[in-house]
């Protein structure tokens, strides 16, 4: 038997009450569907003082039609996402990443608001207490050094959430709501770029919504992960792409990657290629072009050459299938 | 802290006093003494405590037992019904589908939850429902056997 360490759970039925039971408990962490949350409680790695289940707050827990777009709230469930029919017809890359994000028992519970915010990963950050003690444990949790990248103090644990890819070439924005204030921004203001810290979110603050806006609605897109098991694996490497044509050449292209940094990136400069007609010249330079912003660590037990190399196939493959020129 | 919930297992209402920090599997193995449901990974990785709750597969080691309040849930052992065993039970009887047996609790709900979903599924249904639930002894083929063997059992 193996319990958990010692925490009050509050289970609120609206945000508001939410975020008034966080300001209230001090080491207070918010509880989805606890597919990375109660795993890093048994590993020792979250120690929260109390959790605050917001799996109960009906307002995160659907996906509606807005005037601009397409509103998916927090708690909605990836087996949920993966199947809703508009969601797949109208941001098939986002019904693609939820679909194959971890396996299908996961998906009956892990959360979208969940799967955004994970946590980073490395095989020195989100392993069990004893093998974590015997490495004298790492930079990002109790311990001085980075086994990555021994002389900085940066750390490199990759974020390997399969949805923000995905969202990121549809343009999602993000709603958050605070003690004292509601926001609206881009998904991509969302991420930094440190595995120690790749959250912009502030203290207190509970990512209740994701809206998909209509002006990239029907616009052909794809996502695509390498991982070690097919059936049940985080990335080791996974790339979302957004394809529009018109005339034979490339109106609009936009590619992000995630598992290979800290943060899902949005590939800079395919807007080159306006214009272009998609064929293998092209994608030969895609794919030279997304891998060179990939920067991937040796966070997994794949290398980073094979990771980068895994990055500009899957930019060519996707780019070929929306192209419809395999 | 401990907190009072409401909840069926295996079809019985049952009214506990629980700590919140008890994992659902706990619950059921150390509180109800149902040790059919297994911990066999730390954390979602293996299957092993995969038990339904609401219908819905889910990991049992990775669940608050308060997170159960108001909610059925179901284990291996809710399955015999007067002595008799279930399809899914048959199956994995019939066709092998246990080696050691420390994963079929979870195999066994994994897959019927896929079958009350699903009542007729394709091989790649079946590999698909049970891709979250490993196998040690790696018996699959059987296991898929088994599951297809309880789907046309249904069936009649």
């Amino acid at each position: 038997m193996e319990y958990l360490p010692k925490f009050q759970l509050f289970r609120p039925l609206s945000v508001e009450q939410a975020a008034a039971l966080y300001a209230e408990n001090d080491g207070a962490r918010f509880l989805a569907g606890g597919t990375d949350m109660i795993v890093n409680m048994r590993r020792g790695i979250e120690t929260p003082a109390a959790l605050i289940d917001l799996s109960q707050i009906p307002e995160l827990g659907d996906i509606h039609e807005e005037n601009d777009g397409m509103r998916i709230g927090a708690a909605v469930t990836l087996e949920q996402l993966a199947a809703h029919a508009a969601i797949a017809r109208d941001y098939p890359a986002v019904a693609e990443a939820a679909a194959a994000i971890a396996g299908p028992t996961h998906r009956a519970y892990g959360t979208v608001g969940g799967n955004l915010c994970l946590d980073t990963r490395c095989i020195f950050y989100n392993q069990s207490e004893w093998w974590r003690s015997s490495n004298a444990y790492c930079l990002k949790h109790r311990g001085e050094i980075c086994h990555v990248a021994p002389g900085g103090q940066a750390c490199f644990a990759a974020y390997s959430g399969d949805l923000a890819p995905a969202l990121l070439v549809h343009d999602a924005r993000i709603e958050l709501i605070g003690p004292e204030r509601r926001r609206d921004i881009p998904l991509g203001d969302f991420f930094r770029d440190d595995g120690m810290d790749h959250l912009a979110i502030e203290k207190g603050e509970i990512l209740a919504s994701v809206m998909l806006p209509k002006a990239s609605a029907g616009a052909p897109s794809a996502y695509a992960k390498s991982r070690i098991r097919g059936a049940i694996d985080f990335p080791v490497a996974g790339l979302a792409a957004l394809l529009t044509l018109r005339g034979g050449g490339i109106e609009k292209l936009r590619i992000a990657l995630t598992a290979v940094n800290p943060r899902p990136l949005v590939v800079d400069g395919t807007d080159a290629f306006n214009g272009a007609e998609v064929n293998d010249n092209m994608l030969d330079k895609l794919a030279e072009l997304a891998s060179s912003q990939a920067k991937p660590m040796t966070t997994t037990t794949v290398s980073p050459w094979y990771r980068r190399r895994v990055i500009g196939a899957l930019a060519r493959r996707l780019v070929a299938r929306l192209a419809e020129i395999e | 802290m401990t907190t009072p919930i409401n909840l069926t297992v295996n079809g019985r209402r049952r009214q506990d006093m629980v700590p919140d920090n008890m994992l659902l599997v706990d619950y059921l193995r150390e509180t109800i003494g149902l040790t059919g449901t297994k911990i066999g990974c730390d954390g979602g990785e293996c299957g092993a405590c995969t038990v339904l709750v609401a219908g819905d597969p889910r990991h049992a080691c990775l669940t608050l037992a308060v997170g159960c309040d108001g909610l059925d849930v179901e284990t291996v052992e809710g399955l015999t019904t007067s002595g008799r065993l279930s399809a899914i039970q048959r199956g994995f009887h019939e066709k092998l589908g246990a080696q050691c047996g420390f994963c079929t609790p979870g195999m066994i709900m994994a897959a019927e939850g896929l079958l009350r979903r699903n009542a007729s599924p394709s091989e790649q249904d079946i590999r698909a429902a049970m891709a979250s639930n490993i196998c040690r002894c790696t018996g699959y083929v059987k296991i898929i056997e088994s599951v297809q063997f309880a789907a046309k059992a249904l069936a009649k």
